[in-house]
């Protein structure tokens, strides 16, 4: 994260996109690039959310709706929709993910001055996933946690589908000794 | 030279080393007149003693030096190769490789050095009791070399038992050497390194003296030349200087290949250079004209013999050339790579498959000769790199099949039973992933042959049957497939009680009608076990399961191929030959790319409206007198759209069953790029990854046992409501 002292302040680079009309933003850090939407493969039998994978530069990354995943309506795509690529660290490794978002804003600098806490209920998304609400000018951005977003996922998943988990502990393997 | 990376590599080395000793030693218990096989035990263990005496590994030098004298009794005829030795041996083994890992600078708490002391006391009971003799020989190997005059010709070891039994073709090597400060102070002395090459077969020794000249023992940097004749492979000379390499500047080069008759044809000196051209013909009438007498006069003597003088105007062809030969000598090397580096290597490889199928296709849009040829040629060498770089990781299946010897020997021994492992296709290579995967199933089912399979000695002969009972490994290629079968001559899988077993357990249903085919292979469904009781070995039911999970995880199948009663049993393993590029069938639904592993792809069939309504929707077709249930992958997946008039199925075999996959579309064969589809979607049911097509679209790749799996409890659960 790129911090300058600014006026005694931490200043710290998100970026802003848009999901649904409303504003959100994450840690620039996190994002490794952003593409325009391109051809889906979606993954039958999985939850609507995950909307598939792409072909990021010969590997395959899943990409996840981000509107669907906090609970609003799903991302219609436009000339706009963008993914954002996204860096985690999941179990020790570090794998891409990709965020269908309605459209991908700028760059910006928030002072921690300008984050205020999470509003104890109203915001409609789980708080959890939520790490403050930036104030840039006059406008509010939902500052997404997006490492707890993504937090969940495998075990979710697993949950849903509990008895077919010898069935995925086999794609694991292959997708270990591929 | 405390080093932990030597220490590494002399731990992976000297178990490398003991694997080849412990199939050796149960070879020998076959054929224990074959003075080979104890040559070649009697060279492993050599090296493990220098080696380890080199690397600190004291405990273990001491311990193989005792190993070495009772083998040396052997070899001289003074011992002979009795089970017991063989046993003792073993045993001997397992303590060496005890002492490996632990901490190999004392000896370990996990070593029992008592056991060590025992073991050396049995050998030197067995050989004839001659500890005394060796008391004082404990640091011997070098002591043994000094004996021996470091030049001149010495009689290879056991040129008796090689020569008699020989038809190996003799090459001569010539040997440089020149060992730095390094080598000498991590104990070495060049002494060590010709006594080992004295025991592949009949050195010749050069020393040249460096630039100290007379400078004293041991620390003058030498030059040395040894001329080795030997039948033994390259390799086996190269094993010699394993250690060396690192602090000498060395290098093997094969001077000729001697067969017999190329021998004749070879007689004069000058013909044999000039055709190997190791000088010209120019060179070749200067030396003559100096050499040629004194050599035929040597020989016509008898003072030395022909090889002798070949060998030495070969050395006096390579002193005028010395200098300019010590860098560009044509080394047969091998390094040892670190297997996450080739992974590493086989993933580039696989995206440059994927993004030259791209360049190939961009290209076709294009009429222009001038990019279509260098693409074509793109193409050729990917195709090549490809093959090259899977060539790579491929290995010999018979490293696996050698383990197996020791499990039937030590559990035909505990089962009471007599089992003899016979192997064949050991050379049949594959990928190094699938093997390291093979050895767990390989075990259960070799062990459930012994178990279950076998008889006993007496019910055996009553059955009129020989006592001992043979187990049959075979490893053989199947277009991309490797087919690996397990045969044994025991009883037979009793079928009957199989299935009384699988209705007790609730896995198969009363009245369900099976084919014998069907009840077979239900021995691998997990709970099933027909051993009456459970013993150390087997009867839990779990092994044939494991077996079957491994070989699918590995995108193979395994089945009974045969049994017949009292004749005995095989069962086969299908393997693809490797797993990071799978040939796999490229097929359509709707406009969702799927890819089915060619390996468990039959057949590809029409699925009409007539045939559908033929069996009033049923989910099942006849294809040549057979009735295939089938699963419509459209539905499966729940893609949506609507289907064509006529659909194409596909017909696959998962563990001896067939079964269709409906589909839209069938496109071709694809070499396909394993992808993982990334952790999201690691529970993803019937798919086990993706591959990036030409186009740049993603396909998904197929897991035929899941779906199989999946429709099966679907059915199941829709009755059940």
């Amino acid at each position: 994260m790129t911090k300058v002292e600014e006026k005694g302040e931490l200043v710290a680079q998100y970026l802003s996109f848009i999901l649904r009309e409303e504003n959100f933003a994450i840690e620039i850090s996190k994002v490794r690039e952003v593409l325009d939407v391109t051809v889906l493969t979606k993954i039958p039998r999985m939850p609507e959310y995950l909307s598939g994978v792409i072909n990021l530069r010969g590997n395959v990354v899943p990409v996840m709706d981000l509107g669907l995943k906090l609970g609003m309506t799903g991302i219609e795509q436009t000339h706009n929709t963008c993914i954002m690529i996204v860096e985690l660290e999941v179990e020790g490794e570090t794998v891409d993910m990709g965020l269908l978002t309605d459209s991908v804003q700028m760059v910006i600098d928030l002072r921690n001055d300008d984050i205020e806490a999470v509003p104890k209920m109203g915001t409609g998304i789980d708080t959890e996933f939520i790490k403050g609400m930036g104030r840039q000018d006059e406008k509010f951005l939902i500052i997404l946690d997006i490492d707890k977003v993504l937090a969940k996922e495998g075990r979710a998943v697993l949950q849903d589908n509990s008895d077919e988990i010898i069935g995925a502990e086999q794609a694991e393997a292959v997708t270990a000794t591929a | 030279m405390g080093n932990k990376e030597y220490v590494a590599i002399f731990r992976e080395e000297t178990a490398e080393l003991l694997d080849e000793i412990e199939s050796s030693l149960l070879e020998l218990e076959k054929d224990p007149s074959d003075l080979m096989i104890v040559g070649r035990i009697f060279r492993a263990m050599h090296t493990i003693k220098g080696s380890g005496a080199m690397f600190g590994f004291d405990a273990i030098a001491d311990f193989t030096h005792h190993f070495e004298t009772m083998l040396d009794k052997v070899r001289d005829g003074k011992a002979s190769v009795t089970s017991d030795l063989i046993d003792l041996t073993l045993a001997s083994c397992d303590y060496i490789h005890a002492m490996l890992d632990a901490d190999g600078e004392t000896v370990g708490d996990n070593v029992d050095p008592e056991v060590g002391e025992k073991l050396i006391a049995s050998l030197q009971k067995l050989v004839g009791g001659h500890g005394e003799g060796d008391a004082g020989g404990e640091n011997s190997p070098l002591d043994d070399c000094a004996k021996k005059s470091p030049s001149g010709q010495r009689a290879p070891v056991q040129d008796g038992g090689e020569k008699a039994s020989a038809k190996e073709i003799n090459v001569h090597y010539r040997i440089s050497l020149l060992p730095t400060m390094e080598f000498f102070s991590g104990g070495n002395t060049v002494e060590q390194l010709i006594d080992e090459l004295s025991l592949l077969g009949e050195c010749t020794v050069f020393q040249h003296p460096g630039n100290k000249v007379d400078g004293g023992a041991g620390d003058n940097n030498d030059a040395w030349e040894i001329l080795l004749t030997t039948d033994r492979g390259t390799d086996a000379v190269e094993d010699v200087f394993v250690f060396a390499r690192s602090s000498c500047n060395i290098s093997v080069t094969v001077l000729v290949t001697e067969d017999e008759n190329h021998f004749a044809e070879h007689q004069k000196l000058g013909e044999i250079l000039i055709a190997r051209g190791d000088i010209s013909p120019d060179d070749l009438s200067r030396v003559l004209a100096k050499q040629k007498r004194i050599g035929d006069l040597l020989v016509e003597e008898h003072l030395v013999s022909r090889s002798k003088v070949d060998a030495a105007l070969v050395e006096q062809q390579m002193l005028q050339q010395a200098s300019a030969k010590v860098g560009q000598t044509k080394t047969a090397d091998s390094i040892r790579v670190a297997a996450e580096k080739l992974d590493q290597l086989i993933n580039l490889v696989g995206e440059l498959v994927v993004n030259q199928a791209r360049l190939t296709q961009v290209s076709s849009k294009y009429d222009d000769p001038g990019l279509v040829e260098p693409v074509e040629e793109v193409e050729r060498l990917t195709a090549e790199l490809r093959d090259c770089v899977l060539n790579i990781r491929m290995l010999p299946i018979g490293t696996t099949f050698a383990r197996f010897k020791r499990l039937v020997r030590d559990l035909s021994a505990e089962l009471g039973k007599e089992v003899v492992l016979v192997t064949e296709g050991g050379e049949t290579e594959l990928d190094k992933n699938v093997i390291d995967q093979l050895g767990e199933p390989m075990i259960h089912l070799i062990r459930n042959c012994i178990d279950h399979g076998m008889e006993t000695p007496a019910d055996r002969e009553a059955k009129g049957k020989p006592r001992k009972g043979t187990v049959r490994l075979s490893a053989e290629h199947a277009g991309a497939n490797v087919v690996i079968s397990v045969t044994d001559d025991g009883k037979g899988l009793d079928v009957e009680k199989i299935l009384q077993k699988g209705i007790e357990k609730g896995l198969v249903r009363a009245g369900e009608d099976l084919s014998q085919k069907e009840i077979f292979n239900s021995i691998f469904m997990p709970g099933l076990s027909t051993a009456a009781t459970v013993s150390s070995v087997s009867g839990r039911g779990v092994g044939m399961d494991v077996v079957k999970t491994t070989i699918e995880r590995l995108k193979g199948s395994v089945c009974v191929a045969e049994s017949v009663k009292n004749k005995g049993t095989t069962i086969t393993i299908t393997l693809p030959l490797t797993l990071a590029i799978i040939d796999g069938l490229l097929v359509l639904v709707e406009d969702t790319y799927l890819v089915l592993p060619l390996t468990q792809v039959e057949e590809c069939v029409e699925l009409t409206k007539e045939d559908i309504d033929h069996f009033h929707d049923r989910r099942m077709i006849p294809v040549r007198d057979q009735l295939v249930p089938y699963v419509r992958l459209r539905d499966f997946f729940a893609i949506p759209g609507k289907r064509p008039e006529i659909e194409q199925m596909v017909i696959v075999m998962v563990n001896g069953e067939r079964f269709g996959l409906v589909l839209d579309d069938v496109i071709g064969e694809h070499q396909t790029v394993l992808k993982s589809l990334g952790w999201v979607y690691r529970n993803a049911i019937g798919l086990s990854g993706s591959t990036v097509l030409g186009n740049g679209e993603v396909a998904l790749i197929i897991d035929v046992p899941d779906i199989m799996k999946v429709a099966q409890k679907e059915e199941k659960d829709v009755f059940a409501d």
